[in-house]
């Protein structure tokens, strides 16, 4: 088990900049994990953390240790790669005790190590068949054991469900999740789903362009997002924004003027803010009540999706925006065809800048 | 019988028919020569499609002679150096080609592919000069060297392509387990690679096994002769007698355990060639 520590980081591949000046702090046992678009640089990241790649400049350390120009073998991770790639040719068993056997272990602890690690893993039945006839679930759990029967102090995986059916993915989800909480250990993890990282991560890490967009829990990547863009992308359905007008910032509040909703008051501090702005305002469905269409705030309701526990109602916005969501509990009395107002809940209201950062809260600044 | 029916039938026909052409134009020389070894000399010229006696006297004839059972020897020698130092390089160099990214790789491979073009006849002379300054004219080395030359080409490209689907992850994965390049190849991609092997290793024996023209060449004493010139060097009684029993004898000899070969290997040959049509 070891901290990561990653400061200043690069990496150029020819002329593309993938990973810029990066800065990020991975505690000792922390679950940690990347998430953004495809290009984002997240699985680069992993694996300039894993050694597979070259970091162009910049310094890492596990623990104490300057790892930067260390091969794989010598840093200490385990990685779970997204195709598994477990080897064909040989048996579970030979699988896990591979790397055991290159690092010159005795057979006595090889073979300790991996009836330990397939007994965490329920591989005991198994160790004796070849990666063909196993299936999907049981295939990942080789990868993942072949990845820790090292003992690694750092444990990578690299989108190791997509490749998985939904219903088996959210078994494997949680065994992971699992996994953590009796080893303890550190682990860092990629995927572009955000519900994987919400459900597993201690810390989720947003990465777009070769930047970190956002760190923090799931709950403050939900409720305290830093960005539109973060706020857009953690959170299913996605959060709705609307373009507002900013009228005037007082101490404690803000008035907003949103096209069909009127003037709002707002708990955001936008004294930096000129006044006649543009702003953008971000609103989660389950925020977003519906009334009866009173004046100028009418919205027609194009799509009513039926879910079971819940119910998600797509509303026509104003002006060439996308669709508005509302998600409330099932039953639902909304129809197709209805006009309806929109009340948003205003003390979950979020406010992004020109540049799409959010503005905080009148009283966090107070506080501060 | 409607008039569909009919057209399948001659169609079954004219299939079958297409193919009994084919197999007698190709086994119809072998088995001509199988006859013709088994026969004793007497009824040498009389034209039999079908044998009447077995007459093994041809057989016994070559193999009495020392020259000959020294040449077959000689073969099997040349023809699995040659194919254990191809493939040998050939894994070797594939690994680099298919997986290393460097400057002058596409380069590397179109000469490898140039060289493969010329014909023997062409670097000959050269390739004399070349095994004379290395001391190796008239030994088994010599012919290990110029078959190599000749086998390379053909076993580096079919070996890069084949290392080329291998899946990257998974060479990764062995660098994560600490393996180095010389362990990757040997204890992760060789035993995935079987099938090319067994193609490219069945081909280059045939080849080396086949040769006749760097044989002749490059070897001056009955003692280091491989099969194809012995069978050459064959002679009768006198100037003017071919002795075809023992020659058609000799043939079938050294025929026979590339037969068997590719029947084993057979279909490893087809899945190493389809290789990449069939997802691993």
């Amino acid at each position: 088990m070891a901290s990561v520590n990653l400061s200043k980081i690069n990496k150029v591949f020819g002329s593309t900049h993938i990973i810029k000046d990066l800065d990020l702090e991975v505690g000792d046992g922390e679950f940690v994990v990347f998430v953004g678009p495809s290009g984002c640089g997240k699985s680069t990241l992993l694996r300039l953390i894993a050694g597979l790649e070259s970091i162009t400049n910049g310094d890492m350390h596990f623990a104490n240790d300057l790892v930067n120009d260390l091969p794989p073998r010598e840093r200490g991770v385990g990685m779970v790669f997204q195709s598994y790639a477990l080897y064909p040719h040989m048996t579970v068993y030979e699988n896990m005790a591979f790397g055991l056997k290159l690092a010159k272990t005795d057979k006595q602890s090889i073979e300790q190590r991996v009836m330990d690690t397939a007994r965490i893993l329920q591989l005991e039945e198994l160790l004796h068949r070849k990666p063909k006839e196993l299936s999907g679930g049981q295939r990942q759990r080789v990868a993942m054991g072949r990845a820790m029967a090292r003992e690694p102090r750092i444990l990578l995986f690299d989108e190791p469900l997509s490749n998985l059916d939904a219903s088996l993915r959210v078994q494997m989800r949680n065994e992971i999740a699992r996994l953590h909480h009796r080893l303890g250990s550190t682990m860092i993890y990629v995927t572009h789903d955000q519900v994987e990282a919400m459900t597993l991560a201690d810390k989720i890490v947003v990465l777009r362009d070769g930047r970190i967009e956002q760190v923090g829990s799931p709950q403050t990547l939900y409720q305290q997002p830093a960005t539109r863009f973060v706020a857009g992308f953690i959170g299913s359905p996605t959060m709705n924004f609307m373009p507002v007008q900013l009228l005037g910032a007082e101490a404690e509040t803000c008035r907003v003027k949103a096209a069909g909703l009127g003037e709002l008051p707002l708990p955001q501090d936008a004294s930096g803010q000129p006044r006649g702005d543009e702003l953008t305002l971000g609103v989660r469905p389950e925020h977003l009540a519906l009334a009866e269409p009173r004046g100028d705030n009418r919205f027609e309701i194009v799509n009513v999706e039926y879910l079971g526990n819940e119910v998600y109602v797509y509303l026509e916005p104003k002006a060439g925006e996308a669709l508005l969501i509302h998600r409330s509990e099932a039953p639902s009395q909304w129809q197709v065809g209805q006009e309806v107002a929109l009340v948003p809940e205003l003390e979950h209201v979020h406010l992004f800048d020109a540049d799409d950062r959010a503005l905080p809260l009148a009283k966090a600044t107070a506080a501060a | 019988m409607n008039r569909y029916q009919q057209i399948k039938l001659a169609k079954q026909i004219g299939k079958w028919a297409l193919i009994a052409v084919i197999m007698v134009y190709a086994i119809f020389p072998f088995y001509y020569a199988v006859i013709t070894s088994l026969k004793p000399s007497s009824e040498l010229f009389q034209v039999d499609y079908w044998l009447s006696s077995v007459d093994f006297g041809n057989y016994a004839q070559i193999f009495s002679q020392k020259s000959f059972v020294q040449a077959i020897g000689n073969s099997i020698l040349v023809a699995i150096s040659v194919v254990f130092i191809a493939l040998l390089l050939g894994i070797t160099a594939s690994y680099a080609l298919g997986r290393v990214r460097f400057r002058g790789r596409t380069t590397v491979m179109l000469v490898v592919l140039g060289v493969s073009m010329f014909p023997q006849v062409a670097v000959l002379s050269g390739l004399f000069e070349v095994i004379r300054t290395l001391n190796l004219y008239n030994s088994p080395g010599g012919l290990i060297l110029s078959y190599t030359i000749f086998t390379l080409p053909f076993t580096v490209w079919v070996l890069t392509t084949f290392m080329r689907q291998l899946p990257m992850e998974l060479e990764e994965a062995a660098i994560m387990d600490g393996a180095t390049p010389w362990v990757t190849i040997t204890k992760v991609f060789l035993p995935l690679m079987w099938p090319a092997m067994a193609t490219t290793g069945l081909l280059a024996f045939i080849a080396a096994w086949n040769e006749f023209l760097f044989a002749l060449t490059f070897t001056l004493t009955d003692s280091e002769r491989t099969v194809p010139v012995a069978i050459a060097l064959i002679s009768g009684g006198s100037q003017h007698e071919l002795p075809w029993g023992p020659i058609m004898a000799a043939s079938v000899t050294v025929t026979v355990p590339l037969v068997i070969l590719v029947m084993i290997f057979q279909r490893r040959i087809v899945s190493g060639l389809t290789a990449g049509a069939v997802k691993g």
